[in-house]
């Protein structure tokens, strides 16, 4: 109902986090309609008439508790159903998987590195992208997070994933892409003059696709095809330097 | 004990009229004068920082075109934001209206002007440091405004300054900009330190006779708290701030990773401060509120107990909660959950006090007089702005609005329709003891009207676009394809806003107008209770003749049945008392 108002999610632990929010958003919602309706009707019906005395009265301790109590259960019972998903994204270990990338920030790029065909971070044949990252559809990604230098904020708004990158610590997230498709990687901790504009995008393409890329990419005799890639990207880089027809594009983003 | 102090003060302080022109108006020891210093000050900063929020505003409507009028002050660009100067316009904005706008007003011009007035003491207990406080700030925020004329700009990393980003100058590449923030907010805390000491003090010892702590006005009760968090948590900044200064100019390392620092350090000390602040801007402004409802519903506070307890409450708990500004920092997880439990808790206690207000309402005689409205104003903002706040008690939901404009909604429904509401509220209500004169009902139903609707406009869209995905600090959302499609909502909020900031016009005229040409206002207008409202308006030095008030019961025994009018001062002696005073 609300799909209008928030991004559309394509991760498997957006879904618990949407489902939080709608449920806070109505009852918040509620709560303020009957706030505003109560002050409205007392305003209306005790306005100043001539003749007229006030009721003098300095409380209700029975009121006093049961406007206590109801609302520290309603917000003791959002507590616990806040646990499991927090506990699932942020808390408990990340559900186990091969796929790792390390993203290290830094003024003002993502600087994505893959492992290379041996698997093994550190080594000669790692692989490291600019402000771009591939990952397979429905699979879990390890995302090992470092800044550089300040700290910024690895954030993809159609995976409801937000993590600072902070300088002398490494961060392991994860995420599970639902659905194929390019999404926006912004930084959402300011971060310098640059702040506004560190972007990178995310790939997710189906497995078959993922792994056409990945031999294209990310093998060691795979070279010429990553130049051709990095000539490819930087003709993106143009396209996007050119938001003057935001309204034509804005029209196909939301389908992607 | 308390008439002693106040009779030693008498003897000690010269009066009012032998004292000449700089004693009386500008090195002031009279509480009433620092008030309407602290006043002043607050409300000369508050246009600056409004223009410096318009300024953002119009980067963010239509980014990259020159601001009207500024092309006078950025030359080289025309008028045209660079995003260096757009992130010092929003670090200083923030600054600004935060610790030279609404701490001054509230906690400074309110907290000075009613703590005597209102418990029956003649002055503050230490009257030359109160004097102090005020320079200090002042200094302070001297410092502050001298920031934005040297080389590299002002203060570039956000109010919160995070570290690393703050810490080491090429991040920025604002140098003495930074410098001269931390040095000015270090002055600030000495400033606030001496003030808070002042106001314990004088609440604890030199309440008049018969004024029981449980007969002390809400509002008292609020700036008492206030005084008692600014004294624990501003200390922290002040050392935050100075180990800040110390890694950017003489090579510490505190914060700075290089060197075996922890960026993480100054937020835990930064929050562990800015929670408690934020209540230090909130509970004047809700006791301000507590004073002004009954007032105008001619009824006595609903739970006034409960008010009390819910804002004691309010200041052990924000000791406990500020961790909720970190969940995604990188913080330990687990603290997180924890942080959440404590987060969630402290929402009953504002949940109870706005039940009360309603419940102060109920049956009431409500006059819709301009305090009033705005008393109104700022309960209706408050509940907008608490409940806004359980989206990002909940951790899974903050991970996604951490850091997007429904952050920046919330906070300005907390200290705007909050703070400022109260603001504008107590400025009414008390004008008339301030300055003697009542203040121009016409003008205060335009700003009122003005400021309610146009505040919504412009903080409620907030809300949409973050939850759209909009982040805070960002210099042009145009550069994201995500964004684009709400970017309609920028240009009405920056439309909202220029309104406004117009709809303060007329607060403005009716202020300095009423200041010299107002109607004379009589000693009690508002038909009140307090003990202000004894004391001739303006109040001279020495607040009362030669006796001092002696209090027979609370404030706001409004309509008893023990008086034929409807209202029942605190200073009326009961029936069959010695010099008993029927009306």
């Amino acid at each position: 109902m609300l799909d209008w108002w928030l991004p559309e999610n394509v991760s498997t632990y957006g879904r618990d986090i949407d489902w939080l929010f709608h449920l806070i958003y109505y009852i918040t919602g509620i709560t303020a309609i009957l706030v505003f309706a109560t002050m409205i009707i007392f305003l209306v019906m005790y306005k100043d008439r001539p003749g007229r005395r006030a009721r003098y009265t300095h409380g209700n301790t029975t009121l006093e508790i049961v406007w206590t109590v109801i609302p520290s259960l309603i917000l003791v019972i959002l507590t616990f159903l806040s646990v499991p998903a927090w506990s699932k994204i942020k808390m408990q270990a990340p559900p186990p998987s091969d796929f790792v990338v390390q993203v290290t920030a830094k003024q003002f790029n993502w600087q994505i590195t893959y492992p290379g065909p041996d698997g093994k971070f550190g080594t000669e044949d790692d692989k490291t992208l600019l402000d771009e990252m591939h990952v397979p559809v429905n699979k879990i990604v390890h995302v090992n997070l470092k800044s550089q230098d300040v700290i910024h904020s690895f954030f993809v708004p159609q995976f409801r994933m937000k993590q600072d990158a902070v300088p002398g610590r490494e961060i392991m997230q994860w995420f599970e892409a639902t659905k194929p498709g390019k999404y926006e990687l912004p930084c959402a901790e300011l971060c310098g003059f640059g702040h506004s504009g560190m972007r990178g995008w995310i790939y997710v393409h189906t497995p078959a696709d993922y792994q056409k890329w990945a031999a294209e990419n990310l093998q060691a005799a795979a070279a010429p095809a990553a130049a051709a890639a990095d000539e490819k990207k930087a003709e993106e880089k143009k396209d996007a330097a050119t938001p003057a027809a935001p309204a034509a594009k804005t029209g196909g983003k939301a389908k992607r | 004990m308390s008439a002693t102090t106040a009779t030693a003060h008498a003897h000690t302080t010269h009066d009012h009229h032998d004292l000449g022109f700089v004693r009386t108006y500008i090195f002031s020891t009279d509480h009433k004068m620092i008030a309407r210093q602290f006043l002043f000050m607050g409300l000369l900063m508050m246009i600056l920082g409004g223009v410096l929020a318009l300024i953002v505003r119009w980067q963010l409507a239509w980014p990259e075109t020159a601001v009207p009028g500024l092309g006078m002050i950025l030359k080289e660009t025309g008028g045209i934001l660079e995003p260096s100067t757009y992130n010092m316009a929003f670090t200083m904005h923030a600054t600004i209206m935060i610790f030279f706008v609404i701490m001054p007003i509230l906690a400074g011009a309110f907290g000075n002007f009613c703590i005597p007035l209102m418990i029956g003491a003649r002055d503050m207990a230490f009257p030359v440091l109160n004097m102090l406080s005020f320079w200090v700030t002042a200094t302070a925020g001297v410092i502050m405004l001298s920031g934005f004329f040297v080389e590299g700009g002002h203060a570039a990393a956000g109010w919160t300054s995070y570290v690393p980003l703050s810490a080491v100058p090429e991040y920025t590449g604002v140098n003495w900009g930074q410098n001269l923030w931390c040095i000015s907010l270090f002055t600030m805390g000495i400033g606030s330190m001496m003030g808070s000491i002042n106001y314990i003090t004088t609440i604890i010892n030199m309440r008049a006779p018969g004024m029981k702590l449980f007969r002390m006005p809400l509002v008292i009760w609020s700036l008492f708290i206030t005084a008692i968090l600014l004294l624990l948590a501003l200390p922290v900044l002040t050392s935050g701030v100075a180990m800040l200064l110390f890694d950017r100019t003489l090579g510490t390392s505190w914060f700075k990773p290089s060197g075996g620092g922890e960026p993480l350090l100054w937020q835990h000390l930064f929050w562990y401060f800015g929670h408690p602040e934020v209540y230090i801007l909130i509970l004047p402004a809700m006791g301000i509120a507590s004073e002004i409802l009954p007032v105008f519903s001619r009824k006595p506070i609903f739970g006034y107990h409960a008010m009390a307890f819910s804002m004691i409450g309010i200041a052990f708990l924000s000791w406990i909660v500020y961790g909720h500004h970190m969940f995604v920092s990188g913080m330990n997880p687990r603290l997180g959950m924890a942080f959440t439990v404590s987060t969630m808790i402290i929402a009953v206690p504002s949940a109870i006090k706005t039940f009360n207000w309603l419940g102060t309402l109920w049956g009431g005689r409500i006059q819709f007089k301009v305090p009033m409205l705005f008393a109104l104003g700022f309960v209706s903002m408050f509940v907008i702005g608490g409940l806004s706040g359980i989206f990002m008690a909940s951790t899974p939901v903050d991970i996604y609005i951490q850091d997007t404009y429904f952050i920046v909604a919330h906070i300005h429904y907390v200290v705007f329709g909050g703070s400022i509401f109260g603001a504008f509220a107590a400025i009414y209500f008390w004008f008339p003891k301030m300055f003697g004169r009542m203040t121009n009902a016409a003008l205060g139903h335009l700003h009122f009207w003005g400021t309610l609707i146009f505040f919504n406009w412009v903080f409620f869209p907030m809300h949409i676009i973050g939850v759209g995905g909009q982040m805070r600090r960002i210099y042009n959302p145009m550069q994201y394809e995500f964004l684009q499609h709400q970017q309609h909502w920028n240009v009405f909020i920056t439309y909202s806003a220029l309104l406004l900031g117009l709809s303060q016009i007329p607060f403005v005229i009716n202020f300095f107008w009423s200041i010299f040409a107002g109607k004379k206002a009589p000693m009690n207008p508002w038909n009140s209770n307090t003990l202000e409202w004894t004391a001739p308006s303006p109040p001279p030095h020495l607040n009362w003749g030669p006796t001092l008030p002696t209090v027979y019961r609370g404030p706001y025994e409004y309509s008893s049945p023990e008086s034929r009018e409807d209202f029942l001062p605190q200073t009326a002696a009961p029936v069959g008392a010695p010099g008993a005073r029927r009306h």
